[in-house]
């Protein structure tokens, strides 16, 4: 009878019921009730733990699911010419783990020694090149270091993070200062930094010196790498201190000089095009499909071109062989002060015609639209209907790079010479006296890397003396049209006295005076 | 004229007038593009008569969507204004109040489709109830002013359609004039309003269409987007003079109707009257597309599994947009008449078969390298395979006959996969899944009966109670009789004796339920023996027990509508000649709609050779080679290193790996020379990367530069 009664309320309300529960049932016995409620309870928990199987199973689904999404996404087409899709993406978007500092020329000696396919180098040639690469330097501050750390060895058994955390409000302060090069104080922590890991180190692996600068600590968190929440400490960790584990070597010291745009511009047209043959063929490849993107032009879509590598030439090239019957706009992304109201400008003056002015881009953009009533209709109602298109190629980004200011291109050098000594000549002698005084007191403190610039008052003191100014009023004066140059930068310092820098490296500083005394 | 300069970012090209005007049209993209000329016109038209019917179809779907919504929107409007017009208590009471009547709009997250959705019911609205409507965006009012502004401007120029077109000019000339406020907007409806009153005996039609001094609906578009304090001022300002004009606003919301209240406090919301409008989720949109546009025979091209997973996939985990998904479409229509040159015979089947004459042998060719008619040729005796080869007119005559079939198959496919849909939809935890899409799929992917979900289905089909199984067959025979397929008549005919079965069923169990009542045999008392024994017989009797006609009958149904599978969903690529209607190029479309630009630069600099064909940059493994090009070098030093990079030890580093990859041909003698050159090469290289967004140049130590990404080792 419970058979039809399952039955009858849908076949997949399974209920267990235990036999004694049978029994008082069939019993039919009066005084049971507080039993019955009892296994009731049982009843209950049973039910429970079937429905956590089942959310397990939910979630098992889920994954599943995952799993065909990203199957799905990641099914690459083999077929297609490029197939710089198929890295997933948990391979592009993982935590940084943290590296040591001389792990770069490692791998630059261990890619440099690899044999090349067809040409094996010459043995002979190869302990040469090693040698070139920091790591004897850098074995031999080690070495230091590790003296050092004999002398500490008994001194701490802090925890090491307890301590970087201490060290940690200096470094910070450090950081903030706007102009950095490198302090002694900030080596000092990180000289004491090192100290501290090397001890820890030392004490768990004697054997194990070369691994001076990796904190052990994070070396146990690698480990654990699945863990999410490690990887987010991780994160947090590498970003947290200002604590820096890079050598300290400038460019300044190497005997190299910096090149100015035109002979790097020279230089490189000197060496050949890597590969020039390969990327030829890949941009024939990508001009093949020119008819395709104005077909789809045509028909209301929009294309994006992605990859690496300049895409200048090739959609010169596409405007030059198809767009050549249609007006069209090039809007160079990369131009340092491009804005929106360039780019309507110039499609309401140069394409419509249009003289005048508006009062804002939103109603210079309806002005637009009116006219090209037919046209945009069918634009805006796609809005912008993207076609993703990869063109990967390896092209020198020339253009593109040509007006970013530069890391290791000298842009300001020659530009910043010759805008000084102009300035200075349209200025009367006195204001140039001004100027040189300066730029001498700069020089000779150019080795005092804590140097503040000359204050307020001792300028004035010392331009009195040269009989330059009469009155500190006239020396604001002139301090103020400097300021307008741009030649002189004043910032105040702790003690709230004025401190007086010229923003110019120092070797420009020694060609200027150079050229103003031949010129005196 | 070239596009480098020092001064300029934006360069305008125009035609030049002297050239001779050879306006290339879009069919001429077309057939440059392609291999094939000769049928390349016919298969553009084709292409674009395809999309048209798709477009017009979807957005008359659409429409029929919000119809509702419109509907109920409209009655709301008609309520607040009869209100208004009559001067009734309710109105006096509310302007009192000064409450402004008005509709939340819960849109959902798809807000690229909010478009559409704000065109129509502008349209609707103009349509049926008043001229005024202004439509407004956030970014257009970032001030209770520009509110104002863009307010008077929209309401102003739509008077201009009503009035006759000498008024023109003087309503442009005021629009700039007016000051922007209230009192002017309240001035210019009433001076409105008197106008198309005086002027109502003369135009008739025009006052018949829209009501009695109709209402000005504010629209605002993208309610959150709006800053707080804007909304605010308008709706205090507007509350002021409600007694005085109908203003009705309408807010569209994206996320919740809680957000007017975080957007608005309890003193401006209390100012407004509002009531909730829902549209329709935009899941159940996509559902209702899918359903009318790919689960149809009426557009002959289709799509395959793979296809339809990247639509739905963008769908579900990027946009909710279902105009992506219907541009989506459009884009595999123009991809599969643009890629296949056999895509001529993708269309209705009488025309196609007309087409099939007309096919050249270049054409014939191209049929028979197909792979599934290949098989078919295979399967087919010796004779006739020959005759298929080398015949054009025997390949002709069959692929006529393919096309019907495949044609057929497509007409019992649909209805029979709704009929099969109606069974797994109610089962519990839906083992092939709750949307007819995933069914779809499922039996697109593989033979679906050899699938473990259709077996538990199967099962679980197997102990569905008798109602829901009468009121799926139910379902089961409208669908088969409402669709137009010729081999349903057999079917439904089957399908109805198994409904009038459980009628029987029914009226034998219940004569049966009256004779037996075995609740009597448990009231007696039993002793613990009893018990035992009658357990135990009711055990044995369960082990032994046949089955019910009822279990029979189930069975026998379950396993009928298993043999209707087996017969009618057989996937498409097992038919022959399916590459003539199904887009399966899943790949193109991913890359075209759901591309991964971070995922293809890593791939460039880490591995160049997948790009750049040279066998001096095969690498085995994860290393790449020291012949890399001089950015990929770079971009693998930099990986090696922490937040910042020491510039002098990556110029070293880098050295390094070039002068060893060129070898002992660079001689000592030279060597300051081709430091210099490798010394540019290594600024072009950091520069580009910078460029790229991978390093910074860092002020914290002298000489060093900040890394921006992370991962990628």
């Amino acid at each position: 009878m419970s058979l039809a009664e399952c039955r009858s309320a849908g076949a997949l309300e399974v209920k267990f019921v235990p036999d004694e529960d049978v029994l008082r049932h069939i019993a039919d016995d009066a005084g049971v009730k507080v039993q019955k409620g009892k296994s009731q309870l049982i009843v209950n928990t049973k039910r429970f733990v079937k429905k956590l199987e089942a959310i397990s199973d939910d979630e098992a689904q889920e994954i599943l699911e995952e799993k065909n999404y990203v199957a799905v996404l990641g099914l690459c087409g083999e077929e297609s010419m490029t197939n710089g899709s198929s890295v997933g993406g948990g391979e592009v978007y993982t935590f940084q783990t943290p590296k040591r500092s001389n792990k770069m020329a490692e791998l630059a000696s261990e890619l440099a020694q690899t044999p090349g396919q067809s040409v094996v180098p010459d043995p002979s040639e190869c302990p040469e090149k090693t040698a070139r690469t920091p790591q004897s330097s850098k074995r031999s501050s080690s070495n230091q270091v590790q003296q050092k750390t004999k002398k500490n060895e008994f001194v701490s058994t802090t925890p090491y993070r307890l301590r970087r955390r201490l060290a940690a409000p200096d470094a910070q302060l450090e950081s903030e200062s706007e102009y950095s090069a490198s302090c002694s104080e900030e080596e000092e922590v990180e000289e004491a930094q090192k100290e501290v890991s090397t001890v820890l180190s030392h004490q768990k692996t004697p054997a194990k010196t070369k691994a001076v600068s990796t904190p052990p600590s994070r070396k146990t968190l690698t480990k654990k790498k699945d863990n999410m929440n490690n990887l987010v400490e991780e994160y947090f960790e590498a970003h947290s201190s200002s604590k820096v584990l890079t050598s300290d070597r400038t460019l300044q010291k190497l005997r190299r000089k910096r090149l100015n745009q035109q002979t790097l511009h020279d230089l490189l047209q000197k060496s050949p095009l890597a590969y020039a043959a390969e990327i030829k063929e890949l941009n024939q490849q990508y001009e093949s499909l020119f008819s395709k993107w104005m077909l789809q032009l045509h028909l209301g879509f929009n294309i994006v071109l992605y990859g690496l590598g300049s895409k200048h030439d090739l959609l010169e090239k596409f405007r030059t062989s198809m767009l050549q019957d249609s007006v069209h706009l090039v809007v160079n992304g990369y131009f340092p002060s491009i804005t929106v109201k360039s780019v309507l400008n110039s499609i309401t003056e140069e394409v419509l015609d249009h003289i005048g002015t508006f009062r804002s881009p939103l109603d210079q953009l309806e002005f637009i639209m009116k006219r090209f009533k037919e046209v945009w209709d069918q634009a805006k109602q796609s809005l912008y209907n993207w076609l993703w298109y990869e063109t990967t190629t390896f092209s020198p980004y020339v253009e593109e790079t040509s007006y970013e200011n530069s890391l290791l291109v000298q842009q300001s050098g020659s530009l910043a010479l010759s805008s000084l000594t102009h300035v200075l000549h349209s200025l009367t002698p006195n204001a140039r006296g001004i100027f040189r005084l300066l730029a001498q007191y700069q020089l000779e403190n150019k080795d005092n890397a804590s140097y503040p610039g000359l204050s307020f008052q001792d300028f004035y003191q010392q331009c009195r003396e040269a009989f330059l100014v009469n009155s500190d009023l006239t020396l604001r004066a002139q301090l103020t049209e400097f300021r307008d140059h741009k030649l002189i930068r004043t910032k105040r310092g702790a003690d709230g006295v004025e401190y007086l820098l010229i923003p110019v490296d120092d070797s420009t500083l020694t060609d200027f005076l150079e050229k103003e005394d031949e010129d005196v | 004229m070239s596009t480098r300069s020092l001064s300029k970012g934006c360069f305008v090209f125009k035609p030049s007038p002297k050239r001779r005007k050879v306006s290339r049209t879009t069919a001429d993209y077309f057939r440059e593009g392609n291999s094939d000329l000769e049928d390349s016109e016919l298969r553009f038209a084709t292409c674009q008569s395809l999309q048209k019917q798709v477009k017009s179809e979807t957005e008359q779907i659409e429409e029929e969507l919000n119809e509702q919504l419109f509907d109920n929107l409209v009655s709301f409007l008609r309520r607040s204004h009869s209100a208004f017009q009559e001067k009734t208590t309710e109105w006096t009471w509310r302007t009192k109040s000064r409450e402004i009547p008005t509709a939340a709009l819960v849109l959902g997250v798809n807000v690229t489709d909010h478009d559409f959705t704000f065109r129509s019911l502008s349209e609707v609205l103009q349509n049926n109830v008043t001229p005024y409507i202004a439509l407004l965006e956030a970014k257009d009012c970032p001030g209770i002013k520009n509110l104002m502004q863009k307010l008077l401007g929209q309401l102003m120029n739509c008077c201009i359609d009503v009035g006759s077109s000498e008024e023109e000019d003087y309503e442009q000339v005021s629009h700039t004039r007016v000051r922007c406020s209230m009192t002017s907007l309240i001035n210019w409806y009433e001076s409105a309003t008197k106008r198309t009153d005086s002027e109502t005996p003369g135009k008739k039609r025009t006052s018949s269409r829209h009501w009695q001094s109709p209402p000005v609906v504010v629209i605002f578009k993208d309610m959150e987007s709006f800053t707080t304090k804007v909304l605010q001022d308008f709706v205090v300002i507007s509350s002021q003079h409600i007694g005085e004009f109908p203003l009705v606003l309408i807010f569209g919301i994206a996320t919740s109707p809680m957000i007017i209240h975080s957007l608005l406090p309890h003193s401006v919301s209390s100012l407004l009257c509002i009531e909730l409008f829902q549209s329709l989720s935009c899941k159940d949109h996509l559902s209702t597309i899918i359903d009318k546009v790919l689960l149809t025979t009426q557009f002959p091209l289709k799509l395959s599994e793979k296809v339809l997973q990247v639509l739905i996939n963008i769908f579900l985990y990027h946009d909710f947009s279902v105009q992506n998904f219907i541009k989506g479409f459009q884009l595999c229509i123009v991809e599969h008449f643009h890629s296949n040159p056999l895509s001529i015979l993708c269309c209705q089947l009488e025309e196609a078969k007309r087409r099939v004459n007309s096919l050249s042998h270049n054409q014939c060719e191209n049929v028979r390298r197909l792979p599934s008619f290949r098989r078919y040729v295979e399967s087919q005796v010796s004779e006739k395979q020959i005759a298929l080869l080398t015949a054009d007119s025997s390949l002709k005559e069959a692929v006529r006959k393919l096309l019907e079939d495949l044609n057929v198959y497509h007409e019992n496919y649909f209805p029979i996969l709704r009929c099969l849909h109606v069974f797994t939809s109610s089962l519990p935890k839906y083992p092939l899944g709750k949307q007819i899409r995933e069914l779809h799929c499922a039996c697109l992917e593989n033979r679906v009966w050899e699938t473990e979900e259709y077996e538990s289905s199967l099962q679980l089909a197997r102990m569905l109670n008798k109602s829901d199984l009468v009121t799926m067959l139910q379902k089961c025979v409208e669908i088969l009789v409402s669709s137009p397929g010729r081999e349903f008549d057999e079917i439904v005919e089957r399908l109805k004796e198994f409904l009038t079965q459980f009628q029987k069923l029914e009226e034998t169990y219940q004569e049966r339920d009256e004779s037996v009542s075995p609740q009597k045999e448990l009231q007696k008392k039993t002793n613990l023996y009893n018990l035992q024994k009658t357990l135990l017989e009711l055990k044995e009797s369960r082990r032994s027990k046949k089955l019910t006609k009822f279990e029979m009958l189930r069975f026998e149904v379950v396993d009928y509508i298993d043999s209707l599978v087996r017969r009618y969903l057989v996937p498409a690529d097992h038919k022959t000649l399916h590459e003539i209607v199904y887009f399966n190029t899943a790949s193109v479309l991913r890359e075209h709609l759901n591309a991964a630009p971070r995922i293809a630069l890593h791939t460039a600099l880490n591995n160049p050779y997948s790009y750049l064909k040279s066998e001096a940059l095969k690498s085995d493994g994860g290393s790449i080679s020291n012949k890399a090009p001089d950015i990929c070098i770079a971009y693998k030093l930099h990986l090696e290193c922490g937040r910042l990079i020491n510039l002098v030890d990556w110029l070293e580093a880098f050295s390094t790996v070039v002068t060893a990859a060129e070898g002992p041909t660079a001689d000592v003698a030279s060597s300051d020379q081709v430091d210099d050159v490798i010394h540019a090469r290594f600024i072009r290289a950091v520069s580009e990367l910078e460029l790229l967004g991978f390093i910074k140049p860092s002020k914290q130590k002298t000489d060093h530069v900040a890394r921006l990404t992370w991962g990628g080792c």
